[in-house]
């Protein structure tokens, strides 16, 4: 019981941990839990990785009033957390006149809620912006941008864990019971003991809920299905190409998203899923996503996919509801706050909400603002990113830096080495993958894999059998050379 | 100050697989002193020294060797020509001017190049290319991959495989696997022929009774953290698969043996025109590409079947930067070479002038005595007959200079029966 923690979070997916960072302000004991090796492992990871405007949600939800107020405070926190972003715009384009009245409610919602600069433009004016494009007339955003999730998602972790937060991965919740006046959390690596609990478990959100018995939340699984271009595709388009949202619940529609890399992802689909842990890719949405894209942008060169993948939204609106519900942020209970529903603007809104929880914690109890609090981040500078002189300097300082491990994606030995020795995860390849890109590349790990594999063994000395993809549960090897036969032998 | 380290260099040679190799022992014996092959592995070799299995030099030196032992070859002789070799270095780009920008652990080198010979070889296709429905678990590998860590780090990918497309390095997997004690329960093709050279289908498949289903795919990968099963369909004539006909294997691992990409991301940044068709640039008998001084062999040119013609071609490409560096007359491009009916593509796509001249053909599907024409315009000036022809062999075919000093345009296809 002595290591209490004031506050726990449950969930290290952008939202918790952009809490986790915003509590690690005050001089309180806070907790973090994933059930995942990584932080960034759910929701948070598959999506469009966009920087919204805050066009689609009711003036007055706290969709839009988060989504608002998140897209502001993020420059700052981007910069402060070293994550690379763009504000590359929106245009959200109609092929009819019936569509051209949708943008002007777009607008009207959006300019209800306070976005300021939507225009609706020609298709002459879109075609000089964008040549590829054929359309009517277009709603423009020039606020909309783009950035990687994970990224984001890992820097507001680390920071926290920098700034005192306790982070538990591989950490999943299976009880909570009150307990002489405080919460008794029973996960399956130990118990943890909090006068708080902040439910940010996402998809799962409804689960941990059911765990204090609130158990009337029900939420939807809808998974979207996402393909991944080539760098050779980035610059087909400079913004990000949207249709008139499809009257279907809080669903986007299957748009086009330059990436900051210089990729081109196509999605996501919409489909409603009975079980949550559903990840598939499928044929039919595949194909969907292929005509979708082809009719935004004819051009679309389908032979540079590189990947398909797909995440589920964790929806509190049921299929047949044709507006979108808002997020469910309270106190349900005493000391125990609920976020139900944190889909689509949750990446955006996060550092909003983080601010908007620490609201609710502060009238529970007193917060009292660290002097020697660090917002500041740094990660390994990417070497692909830099200059050639810049890069020059890099490999004089450090001779890993000129040992270029992925060939794709131009990422050092040095790089690879920072994410193996990051504070958070295990030593999986999907660590490596989303702090680095190596492996997200065209050859998807072609060539980095035996190099990292060889690090793994033989400078950290994991022998084969133990590496992991992406969990505990996702060996990559059965053994090494002559295990199978041996095993034959003896029986 | 910049840091970065500049030098002039006659040639550079980007890669040292067989292709790498074979151009620059070739350029340094027709008269190149300056230059260097830059590698991005820390060994020389390319691919080669993970094909631990035989077969390598039949045609070439009339002998029985594996991989490694064929690479050793020629590292021993660039090694007695005095050839400098930049290891764990990595080309990050090549501009039209023939600069050319190294990343290595000795610094960022940037060589002002006469001469460029592009010998990076090739990619394997994944399942993200395909597109293969499902889930996203640990167990699924490119057969290259899974080569490299089986032979060179010594550690099994799985013990019960299901391989998907029958191209060469699927099929040596298969049985490496299967000797290795893993149960290899099918290699499935799409097409209705065979991907692989005939001999690896009769001494990898048949000789170890795997099971071969062509008109087949895998239609889905299931399991959510390891592969636990893929399902299989057979395809119709316009490969869809058939509804109904499904079928599950229980299987740890899915092993991907479909295709082979030219590596072209650096030729592309210098400007070099590329085929839609082999993947790898446009270019004329003397291995030129559309960029001058800019050479190029091997599988980043063309994926082909065997190591031997790739050494062959690059032995051109160094000998024709030689000629280039040293300021041999040149001519300017006379005739066009087509691939007409039934014929994937030729090469060279272009010819500068009348000589003797090596086409390299690959047809469209296998067949059984076949005839190829070559047409200058309509006319039909040689034709050959082939008692069988099949995608994955490469056929060579000499055309005399007799034969090519008078036409004007050549197209190659296969004739009617």
């Amino acid at each position: 019981m002595n290591d209490k923690s004031d506050v726990l979070v449950i969930g290290a997916g952008v939202i918790g941990c952009a809490i986790a960072r915003e509590l690690s302000k005050f001089k309180i004991k806070t907790t973090l839990l994933e059930k995942e090796t990584d932080v960034c492992s759910g929701v948070s990871k598959g999506n469009s990785g966009v920087l919204h405007t805050g066009l689609y949600y009711p003036k007055g939800s706290l969709k839009a009033k988060l989504c608002v107020e998140g897209r502001l405070m993020f420059p700052e926190l981007a910069k402060q957390l070293d994550v690379p972003y763009k504000i590359c715009g929106k245009h959200i384009i109609a092929r009819t006149e019936e569509e051209r009245k949708d943008l002007e409610d777009l607008k009207a919602t959006g300019e209800g809620n306070g976005v300021k600069g939507l225009t609706i433009i020609s298709g002459e004016e879109l075609k000089s912006r964008e040549p590829r494009l054929d359309a009517l007339y277009a709603l423009h955003s020039h606020v909309a941008g783009i950035f990687p999730p994970y990224l984001f998602t890992i820097a507001l972790a680390e920071n926290a864990l920098n700034n005192g937060v306790k982070v538990y991965v591989n950490t999943k919740v299976s009880a909570i019971k009150q307990e002489n006046g405080c919460y008794k959390v029973t996960t399956n690596q130990r118990v943890f003991y909090t006068d708080i609990v902040v439910n940010s478990a996402g998809l799962y959100a409804d689960r941990i809920s059911a765990m204090v018995g609130l158990d009337d939340y029900k939420l939807y699984p809808c998974r979207g299905e996402y393909l991944l271009l080539d760098k050779t595709c980035g610059d087909l388009i400079s913004s990000m190409v949207y249709p008139v949202p499809p009257k279907v619940a809080g669903v986007l529609g299957v748009h086009l998203t330059p990436t900051i890399d210089g990729n081109l992802m196509i999605g996501p689909s919409a489909e409603f899923i009975d079980s949550r842990e559903d990840t598939r890719t499928t044929k039919e949405k595949v194909q969907q996503l292929i005509d979708g894209a082809n009719d935004l942008l004819p051009s679309i060169p389908l032979n540079q996919i590189i990947y398909a993948f797909s995440a589920v939204r964790s929806k509190i609106t049921p299929p047949e509801e044709k507006t979108s519900r808002d997020f469910i942020i309270r106190e349900d209970f005493e000391n125990f706050i609920n976020m139900i529903g944190m889909e689509s603007p949750g990446l955006t809104a996060s550092p909003a909400i983080a601010k908007h929880i620490v609201q609710i914690i502060k009238r529970k109890k007193d917060l009292e603002e660290k002097t020697d609090f660090d917002p500041i981040q740094k990660r390994t500078k990417p070497f692909s990113k830099t200059s050639r002189a810049e890069q020059a300097s890099l490999i004089k300082a450090d001779p890993a830096y000129g040992e270029i491990l992925c060939r794709c994606e131009h990422v050092s030995k040095r790089e690879v080495l920072d994410a193996l020795n990051n504070p958070i995860s295990g030593k999986t390849i999907s660590a490596v993958k989303y702090r680095t890109r190596a492996g997200m590349g065209r050859c998807h790990g072609g060539f980095c894999l035996p190099k990292i594999v060889e690090i793994l063994e033989e400078e950290y000395g994991i022998p084969s059998k133990e590496i992991k993809l992406k969990n505990l549960d996702s060996p990559l090897f059965i053994g090494r050379t002559k295990d199978l036969r041996e095993s034959e032998k003896s029986e | 100050m910049s840091e970065i380290k500049s030098r002039d260099a006659d040639l550079v040679v980007i890669g040292a697989g067989p292709a790498g190799l074979a151009a620059a022992i070739s350029a340094k014996k027709n008269g190149v002193q300056d230059l260097f092959v830059i590698e991005r592995n820390d060994w020389l070799g390319g691919i080669l020294p993970q094909c631990i299995h035989d077969g390598f030099g039949i045609e070439l030196l009339q002998e029985q060797l594996t991989g490694p032992e064929y690479a050793q070859r020629y590292i021993d002789e660039l090694r007695k020509l005095e050839i400098s070799c930049m290891l764990s270095s990595m080309v990050l780009e090549i501009t039209p001017e023939k600069k050319v920008f190294v990343a290595s652990p000795a610094g960022l080198f940037c060589f002002n190049a006469k001469a460029i010979i592009l010998a990076m070889g090739c990619r394997e296709r994944t399942r993200g290319q395909i597109c293969i429905p499902g889930t996203r678990p640990a167990g699924v590998y490119t057969a290259g991959v899974t080569q490299n860590l089986i032979n060179l780090k010594n550690v099994i990918v799985g013990k019960d495989v299901v391989i998907l497309g029958s191209g060469d390095i699927g099929l040596i997997m298969a049985r490496r696997l299967t000797l290795e004690g893993a149960k290899v329960h099918a290699v499935v093709e799409i097409l209705p022929h065979t991907n692989g050279l005939p001999r690896n289908i009769q001494q990898c498949l048949i000789d170890y009774d795997i099971p071969l289903l062509l008109s087949h795919t895998v239609i889905e990968i299931h399991g959510q953290n390891r592969v636990d099963s893929v399902t299989i369909s057979p395809v119709d004539e316009n490969l869809k698969p058939i509804k109904g006909k499904e079928q599950r294997i229980t299987c740890d691992t899915l092993l991907l043996s479909v295709g082979l990409i030219p590596e072209n991301d650096l030729s592309k940044k210098c400007g070099v025109k590329l085929s839609s068709v082999t993947g790898g640039a446009v270019v004329n008998e003397t291995l030129e590409t559309s960029v001058p001084g800019v050479f190029a062999c091997g599988n980043a040119l063309h994926v082909h079947d065997v190591v031997d013609f790739v050494t062959l071609e690059a032995e051109r490409a160094g000998k024709s930067a030689a000629e280039y560096i040293l300021g041999k007359p040149r001519k300017m491009e006379r005739i066009r070479v087509e691939a007409g009916n039934g014929i994937r593509y030729v090469l060279p796509q272009r010819i500068l002038r009348c000589t003797d001249l090596e086409l390299s053909i690959r047809v469209a599907c296998p067949g059984e005595n076949v005839t190829i024409g070559f047409f200058d315009g309509k006319k039909l000036v040689k034709k050959k007959k082939f008692r069988k022809v099949h995608p994955a062999r490469m056929i060579k075919i000499m055309l005399g200079k007799s034969e090519t000093v008078a036409i004007k345009a050549l197209k190659v296809e296969v004739l009617g029966k």
